[in-house]
């Protein structure tokens, strides 16, 4: 087994899968490691993504592809709902897709460009020589190796271990890891072109129960809830049982999976010497919906662009992997992170009867432009009670 | 110290990402807790399904 490689990708998701896509394009030698004995499984997503963006890095393709998206409907604490039709939520609406098939597609890619797979191959340790990260100490089968690289990329997920041992706090506030929980069911009414996304302090605190379609009788059913309010007898499983009981009483459920999603601010500093940090473990999730599936391989490709540069160049310490740093910042994704953060400070703090409030007069609102900024605009011109509040939201996503 | 209920744990890594001491790992399928643990307790209030308990030492 070959021990030396320009990238070692830690993880098969997909931050680490078009990372190693776009190194093995590149030219450079690279091994990916999953420590899971298959890709893409279990599940542990709601498995929405935009259409656009998308696109950006993969054909769609309908062997993935469980649901295509028209329209959205949010419903209030109340049951008051409104419903946003793909016109105008432009590049919102897209697909949910079937992430065993497409984590495996997107790995596969890798594959076909050059890189070599492992799995249920786990990185125990990181190698460390004079403080710079030099690859790691995988463990396979009972084996173990140490693998050495120029530049290691941790696309270990929410769970990311790889970073802290290379001295990186990537710790969760409580308060901001949405638990999950989520049934795949089947034999349940509903519209398979919509996702719903229920808001409401009884139904789920400090987060959004969904449902999203993956078929004409079928749905991710799931739920998030702010750790803070997540205890014995009110987990995200409690509530979660609680709707499907009084909604989907004949539903069933073939899958249930659980989870963690970080809705905090992304880590301080997402590189270090020789190393670069991507995808979930980077906490690159969108804080207000909690998608994540684009901003991981948005970064994935880009650490890896910034590493064959480096690579290139000779020089892998910190300095010469910050422009990957720099750039997700000011990137249109990581400006929607820093606005999406503020957005969704202000509605956690929103009492249910503001939000029922909210909801009511988008209802009425003829949202031609469904720009975040005329929403709230409008929403002001509509609730004068809430123009202070509005105020400060709408200055802090200025 | 920290008890973990393997046949209720969904090995989703939720606990793992907040626990401030570093001392849960995912390995595969299962959950795995070090000598850092200082049974805190918070990975016991955010687990989706009531997978972790603190139990007395005694």
């Amino acid at each position: 087994m070959r021990t030396d490689y320009d990238l070692l990708v830690i993880g098969g998701g997909p931050a680490g899968a078009i990372a190693a896509r776009t190194a093995a394009r590149a030219g450079h030698s690279v091994l990916l490691v999953e420590k899971r004995p298959a890709i893409g499984a279990p599940v542990r997503c709601a498995e929405g993504i935009g259409k656009e963006a998308l696109a950006e890095f993969v054909n769609p393709d309908e062997r993935w592809i469980a649901a295509e998206l028209k329209r959205a409907e949010i419903v209030a604490p109340d049951g008051a709902s409104m419903m946003l039709e793909a016109e105008l939520a432009g590049s919102k609406i897209g697909y949910i897709l079937d992430r065993k098939v497409f984590d495996r597609e997107l790995v596969w890619q890798a594959a076909e460009a050059g890189a070599d797979v492992m799995v249920k191959t786990r990185a125990s340790a990181p190698l460390i020589d004079q403080g710079m990260v030099k690859g790691a100490v995988l463990e396979s089968c009972g084996d173990q190796k140490k693998v050495h690289a120029a530049v290691t990329i941790a696309a270990d997920g929410v769970e990311s271990k790889f970073s802290r041992w290379c001295g990186v706090d990537t710790a969760v506030p409580v308060r901001e890891i949405m638990s999950s929980c989520q049934y795949l069911m089947t034999s349940i009414e509903i519209d398979h072109e919509c996702t719903t996304f229920f808001l409401g302090n009884e139904v789920a605190p400090e987060g959004y129960l969904w449902i999203f379609p993956k078929g004409k009788r079928t749905a991710n059913v799931g739920i998030g809830i702010s750790g803070k309010k997540s205890g014995a007898g009110h987990r995200a499983k409690d509530y979660l049982d609680r709707f499907v009981r009084a909604r989907f009483p004949d539903g069933k459920t073939i899958e249930c999976i659980v989870g963690g999603v970080s809705v905090c601010r992304p880590l301080g500093r997402t590189v270090a010497d020789g190393l670069i940090i991507a995808g979930d473990a980077a906490r690159v999730v969108d804080p207000l919906t909690g998608g994540g599936i684009y901003n991981a391989m948005y970064t994935g490709d880009l650490a890896a662009k910034v590493a064959a540069h480096a690579i290139g160049d000779g020089k892998t310490d910190a300095a010469a992997l910050m422009p990957y740093d720099r750039e997700w910042r000011s990137s249109p994704m990581g400006k929607a992170i820093e606005r999406n953060y503020h957005i969704k400070e202000y509605l956690i703090n929103l009492p249910d009867e503001k939000l029922n409030a909210i909801i009511h007069s988008a209802q009425s609102l003829d949202l031609k432009d469904f720009s975040t900024f005329t929403l709230i605009k409008e929403l002001m011109k509509r609730n004068p009670k809430l123009v202070a509040e509005l105020a400060i939201l709408k200055a802090s996503i200025g | 110290m920290l008890q973990i209920h393997r046949d209720v744990c969904g090995y989703c890594g939720c606990c793992v990402s907040v626990c401030p001491e570093g001392a849960l790992e995912l390995i595969d399928a299962y959950l795995e807790v070090d000598d850092h643990c200082t049974s805190c307790g918070i990975c016991a209030k955010v687990c989706p399904v009531g997978a972790l308990e603190v139990k007395d030492e005694d």
